[in-house]
């Protein structure tokens, strides 16, 4: 990778965020490396959602009075600004709950599509069609499409993952057929950090008339994403996990698809006329969005996309590819710790998972907090991925970009303590 | 040190030298628990003589709380009638759910005490109850007939 951006000021970063200056178990400076799981968030986001609040907080979309007005100006607004960050147009993204329900809400419409108007015949999922998913998926990527294949009787196949945590495409012509509806794919390993390349399978998925969806939750945050120039169908990420509050997700879907697919959840605001026999529903994104919104929230994220962008994600991927690369070389000067995923960190995002001989990950993350150092261990929500690398779990150190060289040195540090105390090596 | 408090001794000799590891014929009831949070899974077995526990096998992987844990419950259940292993149970539970406030009875948990300190770590909670829960679901299988003696 070239270098072309300036590094980042970590020390000035870390001053916007107020909960890296607190301490853990008994003074211990915190050492945050979870930001896999939840990111923390910048004063910048928090008085953005609290400024709105105390000043023009209204339910969006409803009501003609001046904080209706403003209320649905700033909702709106931050549809725009994030989509300007993800190379879309506003019209286009749909505002979730989480990534998760955005998942749901694509494999749900697919299969109300059996039921609804010709214009969503493209959608249907009939017997013997298949959907295609990888074996490093989150399971919010792969529950809900295993679940459309019960009610449809389609079927689900992987990709599977090579040894060293690469995804397997060498029988992408295979898998990905004429019988194939949806390929869903995760950009960014949660676990492995592996970073998926979209375009061959987005290609052949388009040979074949098959629809792709994005699992970006672990990738937007961390680097720069177009879901224009990847010419993904849907695609799906988390506020939380890019600076914003919990409590919203984003679903991209390409307008004319979103534009003749049923519906998911239905109520208010999502209707164009309601009888007492029928209702009519309104055009794309407010089909998607039923009953009132969430709205500091979609203001909170708008102002974390301000933040990420005056930062710039590509020197926030460089950041992270650096620190990456200083934990796995680190880590594998331990003897006993094994990386599970890439030890390359080319194509390579800042999870970093791995096992230590003789020590379970969970007393291994029990060290590692007792010094200050927050990690998540388990099988973070990838249980067959797991079980393709022959373990029950592992701990997961996930990077952003307020975390420096000295957090990784506390990484190293504690997962040698953890040997001391268990014993081992 | 918070971290001695959690790993006592006697739940480190536990882990590395657990009692009554692996699985063993002929049985009466077994149980497969599994914590779905971290993936950790044992596969518990019970042989009752009468209303008395005569041996409690298992065998699973988990971190060191859990597998103590369940070495411990071999030790406070075999030999004793199935009241008086509800009653350890019972005692062990309350323990454990206690968030660090309850005291513990000696004189029922034996090692089972060195489990106090885990109790004020809620994640880890579930650990020490994973054998137990196993040990109570195989109990109550063995009126379903489904052991092997």
């Amino acid at each position: 990778m070239t270098t072309t951006a300036a590094p980042l000021d970590v020390e000035t970063i870390r001053k916007d965020f107020p909960i890296l200056g607190r301490t853990v178990r008994d003074g211990r400076r915190l050492v945050y490396l979870d930001s896999g799981a939840t990111s923390q968030r910048p004063r910048q986001v928090l008085d953005a959602e609290r400024s709105f609040l105390e000043t023009s907080n209204a339910a969006v979309h409803r009501g003609a009075h001046q904080l209706a007005e403003e209320a649905t100006d700033a909702y709106e607004h931050a549809r725009e600004r994030i989509g300007e960050f993800v190379g879309v147009s506003a019209g286009e993204l749909v505002f979730t709950k989480n990534a998760t329900e955005g998942i749901n809400l694509v494999a749900y419409s697919m299969g109300n599509a059996a039921t609804a108007g010709p214009e969503s015949a493209r959608f249907a999922i009939r017997e013997g069609d298949e959907i295609v998913v990888t074996e490093m998926e989150h399971h919010a990527n792969l529950v809900p499409w295993q679940q459309l294949c019960q009610r449809t009787g389609a079927k689900l196949r992987w990709f599977g993952v090579t040894e060293d945590g690469r995804l397997d495409l060498s029988d992408l012509d295979k898998l990905v057929n004429e019988r194939t509806r949806v390929v869903a794919v995760s950009h960014q390993s949660n676990v492995l950090g592996t970073v998926n390349p979209p375009e061959p399978i987005v290609r052949r998925a388009r040979e074949v008339g098959a629809l792709t969806l994005l699992d970006a939750c672990q990738s937007v945050p961390h680097s720069p994403v177009n879901f224009a120039e990847l010419g993904v169908d849907f695609a799906v990420f988390s506020g939380h996990k890019m600076l914003g509050p919990s409590g919203i997700g984003v679903l991209y879907g390409r307008r004319d698809l979103l534009e003749s697919m049923p519906p998911f959840l239905t109520g208010g605001s999502m209707i164009e006329q309601v009888f007492m026999e029928y209702s009519t529903f309104a055009p794309p994104p407010q089909r998607f969005e039923a009953g009132v919104p969430m709205t500091s929230q979609a203001v909170g994220l708008g102002a974390a996309v301000d933040y990420l962008s005056v930062v710039g994600t590509d020197r926030i991927a460089e950041h992270e590819h650096a620190l990456t690369d200083a934990a796995i070389r680190g880590l594998g000067e331990i003897s006993g710790v094994r990386v599970v995923g890439p030890t390359e960190v080319e194509s390579r995002g800042g999870a970093v998972s791995f096992v230590l001989d003789g020590v379970h990950p969970h007393d291994a993350s029990q060290v590692l907090d007792s010094l200050g150092v927050a990690v998540r261990v388990g099988h973070h929500c990838a249980w067959p991925l797991h079980r393709r690398f022959g373990v029950p779990a592992t701990v997961r150190a996930s990077l952003y970009l307020y975390n420096d060289l000295s957090d990784i040195t506390a990484l190293l540090d504690g997962v040698r303590e953890a040997k001391r105390f268990f014993g081992v090596g | 040190m918070q971290l001695e408090s959690m790993y006592q001794e006697i739940i480190l000799d536990h882990y590395k030298n657990p009692h009554r590891r692996g699985l063993r014929d002929p049985f009466d009831g077994e149980s497969f628990q599994v914590n779905p949070t971290c993936g950790d899974e044992v596969t518990l077995r019970v042989k009752l003589d009468g209303d008395t526990v005569t041996d409690v096998s298992y065998e699973g992987q988990g971190c060191s709380i859990s597998q103590a844990s369940t070495s411990v419950l071999t030790d406070l259940v075999v030999g004793h009638t199935l009241s008086e292993a509800n009653t350890t149970m019972e005692a062990f539970v309350e323990l454990m759910q206690g968030r660090g406030q309850v005291e513990p009875d000696e004189d029922v948990l034996d090692d089972g005490i060195a489990f106090a300190g885990v109790a004020k770590y809620p994640a880890r909670v579930k650990c020490a109850l994973l054998g137990w829960m196993a040990f109570k679901d195989a109990v109550a299988k063995v009126d379903q007939g489904v052991g092997t003696s």
